[in-house]
């Protein structure tokens, strides 16, 4: 067989591979968005779900997921921020940083069910903390910070040494050059890396199970006080997420348009995962063309 | 022209050898370098000549595996036994790369850089630091209305000439410059040879060259290093015209390297 026709084969069998990529997703995207979106009306977003009749929402778990988001990211940037910075900047190459590497990447590969039973068994358990937001988000914490450390160690690494000799050069201790120089520049990336990682929590399951629960306190929204019991801001209230609400109603779930709900749950899920995708990609370029163009 | 007979020795190096791991880059090398000269370093590649720059300021400890022994002595102040403070001895010793490396910042902000961090707060203060150096570096009458622009919007040459500026601005007293005209067109080669003759008036100047006509140019003093040892360091005038040793000889007639 002729080199020409062996090139001719290997194209073919590429661009045959990454359209049925392309066409699994689009299908799935249509699949879900089809029977979801007629679904999701304003009632449905911001009414109560409700257990045994039909017409419930999803306010609560909508509101549940975002805030479960945005505590367990309060709690991994910078932890991963910092340990990104330490395995960059501080680490020595030799056994006992591979060892560390070798942990983190442990732990970005757990499955979501073992970290939630760790959860379980730790924050719910042995710390008392029962199914509370505060828990849910520890536990998703775990699986993510290894995403934002090594997230943190790429943006780092990739600044260009001329920066960081620069600065170093010109008498600046390495604290001051990672904090003018280095995290500046590695500012788009790490952005990117955290919604990203975002985007993963929004969707996690598994993990909240047994960490923040199956169900959610009526919640006065009025209420901002964050010690009250009935706050949507306590951290230490039992949260049903989206995620979790899909797979409760579908598993468990007594009301009669359990379709119907699931359906357009999953397509507010997926339509927020992808507006957290462009997201990232959006705000990384423009912030990446303003430190480094700008003529 | 001649400047007063005693000149002030910055750097008395006695006896230097480093190793990268087990392969020995610099053998017995003792150099002076004083003030108000300019010290040409050449030699073909891999010869250690910026293995050499980079341990007059202590940058080479950026690099794993460096184990260095003997004398590098910054105004009698030996930097490999004493616990030197980095952050002074580099204020001290400014230091010029290959490539104009300025932050993606504005003009305006690449030079107060270092003074900002260094304690010095007060705006007329930093606006002078910013005339001053700039008119040093024969820059300020082309960027002066736009400090506050992006320097990534420079041209090579103003960009190397704004590092130096940059370097000026922690007020050093001795310059090293890195092969700093290697990535320019010969025109601004031309700028910052100049610059560096009008530099050297203040401070004291070591630079790496593989242009050897470069070296010829501006230098006071040359240095030739070959396979890690300083083969002859003299007189520019004497090493260019009547070399001692025959391989010096060769090289600068271009018979290798």
């Amino acid at each position: 067989m002729n080199s020409r026709i062996t090139d001719r084969i290997a194209t073919g069998v590429f661009y045959t591979i990454a359209a049925i990529m392309v066409a699994l997703l689009l299908y799935l995207f249509y699949f879900i968005l089809a029977n979801g979106l007629p679904q999701v009306t304003w009632d449905f977003l911001t009414s109560e779900s409700s257990s045994y009749k039909a017409g419930g929402g999803i306010r609560d778990q909508l509101f549940n997921s975002l805030y479960i988001l945005v505590i367990t990211m309060i709690i991994t940037v910078p932890l991963g921020v910092f340990g990104g910075v330490y395995m960059a900047e501080y680490a020595k190459p030799g056994k006992l940083t591979s060892f560390i590497r070798s942990c983190i990447e442990m732990l970005a590969s757990l499955p979501s069910i073992v970290v939630g039973l760790f959860g379980l068994l730790i924050f719910v358990n042995k710390m008392g903390l029962g199914y509370t937001i505060i828990g849910g988000a520890l536990a998703l914490t775990i699986f993510n910070i290894p995403v934002m450390v090594r997230v943190t160690e790429d943006a780092i690494n990739s600044v260009p040494k001329e920066q960081k000799e620069a600065s170093l050069a010109l008498g600046i201790t390495r604290w001051h050059t990672i904090k003018t120089v280095l995290l500046p520049y590695a500012f788009p990336g790490i952005l990117t890396g955290a919604i990203l990682a975002s985007g993963r929590v929004f969707g996690e399951a598994a993990a909240l199970l047994y960490t923040a629960g199956l169900s959610t306190p009526s919640l006065d929204y009025g209420n901002w006080n964050p010690l009250a019991d009935n706050s949507p801001l306590n951290i230490f209230r039992p949260a049903e997420t989206l995620a979790v609400h899909i797979w409760s109603v579908n598993t468990q779930g007594l009301i009669p348009d359990i379709r119907e709900v699931a359906n357009g749950a999953s397509a507010v899920l997926v339509i927020a995962v992808l507006v957290f995708n462009i997201l990232a990609r959006w705000l990384g370029s423009v912030i990446h063309k303003k430190l480094t163009a700008g003529k | 022209m001649q400047a007063a007979p005693t000149k002030e020795t910055i750097f008395q190096v006695n006896d230097l050898n480093l190793w990268y791991d087990d392969f020995h880059a610099l053998k017995d090398v003792n150099l002076e370098a004083k003030n108000n000269e300019i010290y040409a370093i050449i030699g073909p590649s891999g010869c250690g000549k910026s293995t050499f720059i980079k341990t007059l300021n202590l940058m080479i400890n950026m690099e794993p595996g460096v184990r260095m022994t003997g004398e590098i002595n910054y105004k009698e102040k030996n930097l490999l036994d004493s616990r030197v403070d980095l952050v002074d001895l580099r204020r001290n010793v400014g230091m010029i790369f290959q490539k104009g490396n300025p932050f993606p910042q504005s003009i305006y902000d690449n030079i107060v850089y270092g003074p900002k961090i260094h304690g010095i707060k007060k705006k007329s203060e930093l606006d002078e630091i910013v005339e001053t150096t700039l008119k040093d570096v024969a820059l300020w009458d082309e960027v002066k209305d736009r400090l506050k622009t992006s320097a990534m919007g420079l041209s090579g040459g103003q960009q190397q000439r704004l590092c130096i500026a940059r370097a000026l601005a922690t007020t050093p007293d001795v310059v090293l410059m890195d092969e700093p005209t290697s990535a320019l067109d010969p025109i601004s080669t031309l700028k910052i040879e100049e610059l560096m003759t009008e530099l050297k008036k203040k401070y004291c100047i070591v630079i790496v060259t593989h242009n050897m006509q470069q070296a010829s140019r501006i230098s006071d003093k040359t240095a030739f290093f070959l396979h890690g040892h300083v083969v002859e360091a003299t007189e520019t005038s004497k090493l260019f015209s009547n070399p001692e040793d025959k391989r010096t000889e060769d090289y600068i007639s271009g018979r290798f390297g």
